[in-house]
C-alpha cells in the first residue's frame, strides 16, 4: 500500500505535525505558546498535538482528508525552547499558512488558535504567548479607525500625553449630575472624560439622558477655554443592533469619540463598530474588562500582548494597558513591550520585554496607550517617561478626589503635566528630579500644591504575579 | 494662564493647549524648547493668528517652515520679527515631525492682546 491509502486509527501526531526542519514562510502566521504537558508525555509529541488541534487535525485519522493536500493547509511545530528557570513547562513555535483563516477575521484567528486545544486534555496548561502576523493578513485588516496622528490633528493636541478622567462613582448618578462631573473635568483642563465601563444604559441613567447632557457639558467646555474636548460614550450594549443605535446617536450629536469594552463585547462586535467609526470620522476608545481572567496567569491563557494586538487588527484609537505604577497588575517592561506592539510600525524581537518575533506592522495606524487605574500627580513624572507622548494618562480619584472638586483636580493633573513635559524637553531626570519639578510647578498653581499634599503617602507596591520568565 | 485664585473657587481660562497651564514662559525657557525641536530633528516653524480666530485649525504661516535649520538664534529671530509684524496676535511654534507625520512640538509663544 502506498503512503498515501487510508488506514483507519490513531496516529502519533509528531509523525505529521512535528517539523523541526521546517523554514517558516513569510505568509505564515506564527505563534509561540507556553505548553506544560501531562508528566511522562514528550515534549515533541505535546507541542505536534497543539498545531494539530489548533488546525488541521483531529485524534483520529479521517478518510476525507485524502480529498485534499493536507501537508498544505496543516500547522506545524517547528522549534521547542526551554523556559527559563522552569522545568515543568516548554515554549513551542507554531506555523499556519495563511489559508487556514479569513481574510481580515480575528475572531477566526482566535477560534483557531485558542479553540479546543485549550480543553485538551494531554496539556495542564497552556498559555498563547505571542502570534507574528504576516504582512498579507494584516493588510486585510481595518485596523484604528483614526490612530494616533489624525486624533491628534482632530483634537489639536501636540508634543505630549493627553489627560482623561473616568467619570466617578463610576456607578449610580443621574444623567444631569454625570454631566455636570463632566464638565468640570474638562473646564478644569482635561482633554477627554470616560464613561466607567460598567455605565452601559442602567434604570438610573439611560444611555440617551447621558449622551444628550455630557454632549452639552462638552460643548460648554470647548466654547470656555478655547480647547477640543471629548467624552468616551460608551457604547457597549446588549447587542449589535443597541451598539450601533448608540453610537448613531452620538455622531448625530457631534460627538468626537466613542467607547467599546473589546473582549465583553467580543471582536465581532469590536472590528463592526471600527468600521462605523471609520465611515462616521470618529474615535474609539477601547476597554479591556476580563483581561485579567484570560491574561494574568503565567502559564494558561493568552498574554496581553497578544490580545493588544488583535486590538490594533480589529480596530481601535486607544486601549488600556495598565500604568505599571498604580492600583492594576503590570510588569514594567512587559507593559512596554505591548505599548510599543500598539503604536510602533516594527517591533523587533526582544525576550527581554517579552516579545517572541520580528513584528512588521506596515502603515498600519497606530493606537493610544491608555494608563488608567490608581494614578496622581506623584506618579506624572514616572507615567510620561513610561508612556511617553503617545499616550493618554487617565485618572478617576486623582482627578475627582481633589479637595476642591473636578475642575481644581484637573487643573492639578494638567500644570503637573506640563510641568513635566518642559523639564523633559529640558533634558531634565524626571523621575531623579520628580520632586524639584512638581514642587516648583505647584509654587504656581495652588491646585497642585494641594493634591501633592492629599495623595503624597499613597503608593501600591505589590510583587507582580505574572512575570517575564528571563 | 491668568486666574485670580480664591481658594477652592477655580475659574475656567481660556488656555490654548499644551503649556497653557504653566506661567508664561520666560525667554530663556522658550529657547530650551526651541533647543529640544531641533535636538529631535524636527523642523521649526512659526504660526500667528488673532485670538478670534483660534480655535481654528489653520493659523496663518508665518513664512515657510524653516527645513534643516540647526540654528537657535535665527527661530528665536524670526519669532522676534513675526510678533512684530502681528502684534495682535497668538504666535505659536511647532515642531514638524515627517516621520510620523505629525508635530512633535507646539505651544503658543505668546498671547495677543484680545
Amino acid at each position: 500500500m502506498s503512503e498515501n491509502a487510508y488506514k483507519a486509527g490513531v496516529k502519533e501526531y509528531r509523525e505529521k505535525y512535528w517539523t523541526p526542519d521546517y523554514a517558516p514562510l513569510d505568509t505564515d502566521l506564527l505563534a509561540c505558546f507556553k505548553v506544560t504537558g501531562q508528566p511522562g508525555v514528550p515534549r515533541e509529541e505535546v507541542a505536534a498535538a497543539v498545531a494539530a488541534e489548533s488546525s488541521t487535525g483531529t485524534w483520529s485519522t479521517v478518510w476525507s482528508e485524502f480529498l485534499t493536500d493536507m501537508e498544505y493547509y496543516k500547522g506545524r511545530a517547528y522549534r521547542i525552547e526551554d523556559v527559563p528557570g522552569d522545568s515543568e513547562s516548554f515554549y513551542t513555535f507554531i506555523a499556519y499558512p495563511l489559508d487556514l483563516f479569513e481574510e481580515g477575521s480575528i475572531v477566526n484567528v482566535l477560534t483557531s488558535l485558542v479553540g479546543n486545544v485549550f480543553g485538551f486534555k494531554a496539556l495542564k496548561h497552556l498559555r498563547l504567548e505571542d502570534i507574528r502576523f504576516p504582512m498579507a493578513f494584516i493588510k486585510t485588516c481595518g485596523g484604528p479607525p483614526a490612530g494616533i496622528q489624525v486624533e491628534r490633528d482632530r483634537l489639536n493636541k501636540y508634543g505630549r500625553p493627553l489627560l482623561g478622567a473616568t467619570i466617578k462613582p463610576k456607578l449610580g448618578l443621574s444623567a444631569k449630575n454625570y454631566g455636570r462631573a463632566v464638565y468640570e473635568c474638562l473646564r478644569g483642563g482635561l482633554d477627554l472624560t470616560k464613561d466607567d465601563e460598567n455605565v452601559n444604559s442602567q434604570p438610573f441613567m439611560r444611555w440617551r439622558d447621558r449622551f444628550e447632557f455630557v454632549a452639552e457639558a462638552i460643548r460648554k467646555a470647548e466654547m470656555e477655554t478655547g480647547e477640543r474636548k471629548g467624552h468616551y460614550l460608551n457604547v457597549t450594549a446588549a447587542t449589535p443592533e443597541d451598539m450601533y443605535e448608540r453610537a448613531q446617536f452620538a455622531k448625530e450629536l457631534g460627538m468626537p469619540i466613542i467607547m467599546h469594552d473589546f473582549l465583553t463585547g467580543g471582536f465581532t462586535a469590536n472590528t463592526g463598530l471600527a468600521n462605523y467609526c471609520r465611515k462616521n470620522s470618529m474615535l474609539l476608545h477601547i476597554h479591556r474588562a476580563m483581561h485579567a481572567v484570560i491574561d494574568r496567569h503565567p502559564k494558561h491563557g493568552i498574554h496581553f500582548r497578544v490580545l493588544a494586538k488583535c486590538l490594533r487588527l480589529s480596530g481601535g484609537d486607544h486601549l488600556h494597558t495598565g500604568t505599571v505604577v498604580g492600583k492594576l497588575e503590570g510588569d514594567r517592561n512587559s507593559t512596554l513591550g505591548f505599548v510599543d506592539q500598539l503604536r510602533e510600525s516594527f517591533v523587533p524581537e526582544d525576550r527581554s520585554r517579552g516579545v517572541f518575533f520580528d513584528q512588521d506592522w506596515g502603515s498600519m495606524p497606530g493606537v493610544f496607550a491608555v494608563a488608567s487605574g490608581g494614578i496622581h500627580v506623584w506618579h506624572m513624572p514616572a507615567l510620561l517617561n513610561i508612556f511617553g507622548d503617545d499616550s493618554v494618562l487617565q485618572f478617576g480619584g486623582g482627578t475627582q478626589g481633589h479637595p476642591w472638586g473636578n475642575a481644581a483636580g484637573a487643573a492639578a493633573n494638567r500644570v503637573a503635566l506640563e510641568a513635566c513635559v518642559k523639564a523633559r524637553n529640558e533634558g531634565r531626570e524626571l523621575e531623579r528630579e520628580a520632586r524639584d519639578i512638581l514642587g516648583a510647578a505647584a509654587r504656581t498653581s495652588p491646585e497642585l500644591a494641594i493634591a501633592m499634599e492629599t495623595w503624597k503617602e499613597i503608593k501600591f507596591e505589590f510583587e507582580t504575579v505574572d512575570k517575564l520568565d528571563i | 494662564m491668568s486666574n485670580n485664585y480664591t481658594e477652592g473657587d477655580f475659574q475656567t481660562a481660556q488656555t490654548l493647549e499644551t503649556f497653557g497651564f504653566l506661567p508664561k514662559l520666560t525667554q530663556e525657557e522658550i529657547h530650551s524648547q526651541i533647543a529640544y525641536i531641533i535636538a529631535n530633528n524636527w523642523t521649526p516653524a512659526i504660526e500667528h493668528e488673532h485670538p478670534s480666530g483660534s480655535s481654528n485649525h489653520y493659523w496663518t504661516m508665518w513664512k515657510l517652515p524653516f527645513f534643516g535649520e540647526r540654528d537657535l538664534g535665527k527661530v528665536v529671530d524670526e519669532l522676534e520679527a513675526c510678533g512684530r509684524a502681528y502684534p495682535d496676535h497668538h504666535i505659536r511654534l511647532l515642531g514638524y515631525d515627517n516621520y510620523t507625520q505629525s508635530q512633535g512640538s507646539a505651544f503658543v509663544v505668546r498671547e495677543g492682546r484680545v
